[in-house]
């Protein structure tokens, strides 16, 4: 018969938050900012399929860093629980702050009771969402959340960044500044420069006459930008 | 050690399933019309009439008249029948309005979340035959007399042009050459297509053949709505081409009943 060796309820937290920082760590970097149509979401992403930044629903777009296939499931899980929503009652009523409680919900449920915690951490946002216009939430591995102005950068190397982009960072940039200045910020903490066609951005720009504000930034259009 | 839960390595399905309609059936089963009913009997519900689409230089045109009726009564004069799937593709229907206005949001939401889930559009081949799964499974609806029968077309960015599909009511799928009808109008408006269309039309004469034909139905069918300019009611068409799926302006649909109007005036 086997038996479980007593653990501090602190020391066993404390490992498993280690074992997910480390994770998340090992991985690069995403950003989340506003600038003046909406929320950029931009990362440094070798892959053109496998995405870190995606749509969720019309006005809600999420972004993930850590191991991929943990954070894929929370986007599946997120376009499944808007869609079911968006189906069930409008489409207005699926809103960013629901789904922020659900992946908080879930990832903190995983990190308690389950053998490993998620190595993720993600972002969802949202624009236009009625009174409470524009929206980023940041939730950890362990399921807390936060509610962020202006900027945000996780995974990696995210406290240099955060130190860059509160230099840099400014209200109502245009797309343009914004995608140039966050793939300097991209590439600070190593000193490099980044490639085009290694950067992935996604925007929700809440000025597209589409119903879905979420576009993606193709790597012409980003080596426009970046060569402009 | 082995886990019997890993999906896929124990005969259970692979991968995540992109289709919203499964999700539903298995989250919200009470959402979904349901399968299998009463006899509907006498119960009359509003029908939606006639709907065509051809195909034109740039690709493709559906247009729908705006009336539906319940028995002899017209339960609403503005309807609308033809609406954008996605963004290269829209769906045309007629048949019980209710249960076909049902089909069409789960339709494109079925092609939402498959775009989404997946990260990659449907072909317009798997977006047809996604379709037909759906009319065949109204069938047990059908059978009670809630008849859905759609016509859906697309640009197909494989092929590079305008393709067009009709179903009937247990799911069956042709693929059309040039033009189809359906719908209680839809004779009479074949009629007027097979003397009126031709191929390589351009924009214009295409909205002035879909126009006209609609017209025609509605001089010999009576549950078929005619262009009524006095209270601002013409049909409803929608254009899909290389750059997309966009509602015709009403501007242009009234341009052309205009031109429709006055080539049929008596002296």
């Amino acid at each position: 018969m086997s038996f479980m060796p007593y653990v501090a309820p602190e020391q066993l937290m404390k490992d498993r938050s280690d074992y997910a920082h480390k994770g998340i760590a090992r991985g690069r970097s995403v950003i989340g900012c506003e600038y003046r149509e909406g929320l950029l979401f931009i990362a440094e992403n070798p892959s053109a399929t496998l995405h870190k930044i995606s749509e969720i629903y019309d006005r809600i777009a999420f972004a993930g860093v850590g191991k991929y296939s943990e954070f894929e499931d929370l986007r599946i899980a997120g376009v499944r629980l808007a869609d079911i929503r968006g189906y069930s009652y409008g489409r207005e009523d699926v809103k960013a702050r629901d789904l922020a409680n659900a992946y908080s919900q879930s990832l903190s449920m995983i990190f308690t009771q389950q053998m490993k915690p998620y190595e993720v951490e993600i972002l969802v946002g949202e624009v236009d969402g009625g009174a409470v216009g524009t929206a980023l939430y940041h939730v950890l591995f362990d399921g807390s959340v936060t509610d962020e102005h202006g900027y945000i950068a996780i995974g990696g190397h995210a406290e240099d960044l955060m130190e860059e982009l509160r230099q840099r960072y400014q209200e109502g940039w245009d797309l343009t500044t914004a995608v140039k200045t966050c793939v300097q910020v991209l590439g600070a903490p190593e000193s490099r420069t980044i490639e085009p066609v290694a950067i992935e951005a996604g925007v929700l720009d809440r000025t597209r006459t589409h119903r879905r504000k979420f576009r993606r930034l193709d790597d012409d259009e980003i080596a426009r930008i970046l060569s402009g | 050690m082995t886990s019997p839960d890993v999906p896929g390595l124990a005969g259970s399905p692979f991968g995540e399933n992109p289709s919203f309609v499964d999700l539903l059936r298995k989250a919200r089963p009470d959402a979904l019309p349901p399968a299998s009913r009463q006899p509907v009997g006498e119960l009359s519900v509003p029908h939606g009439t006639t709907v065509l689409g051809l195909k034109y230089a740039d690709g493709m045109l559906m247009a729908g008249d705006r009336r539906a009726t319940s028995g002899n009564l017209i339960a609403d004069a503005k309807m609308r029948k033809v609406f954008p799937a996605d963004d290269y593709s829209a769906i045309a229907i007629a048949g019980a309005a209710g249960q076909a206005v049902e089909i069409v949001t789960l339709f494109q939401l079925e092609l939402e979340h498959y775009e989404k889930i997946t990260g990659d559009r449907l072909s317009l081949e798997g977006k047809a035959n996604r379709l037909a799964q759906m009319i065949r499974g109204n069938l047990p609806a059908a059978m009670q007399g809630l008849v859905v029968v759609p016509l859906f077309g697309g640009f197909d960015e494989r092929l590079g042009e305008g393709r067009i599909f009709f179903y009937d009511a247990t799911g069956g799928r042709w693929e059309e050459d040039d033009f189809q009808t359906t719908g209680s109008g839809g004779m009479p408006a074949k009629n007027s297509l097979k003397k009126r269309w031709r191929p390589g039309l351009s924009r214009e004469e295409a909205i002035r053949v879909a126009v006209e034909a609609l017209m025609d139905a509605a001089e010999d069918d009576s549950a078929t709505g005619g262009p009524d300019p006095a209270r601002g009611i013409f049909p409803n068409l929608v254009a899909v081409t290389a750059s997309g799926a966009e509602e015709v302006p009403e501007q242009e649909v009234e341009a052309a009943v205009a031109v429709v109007v006055q080539q049929r005036e008596r002296p």
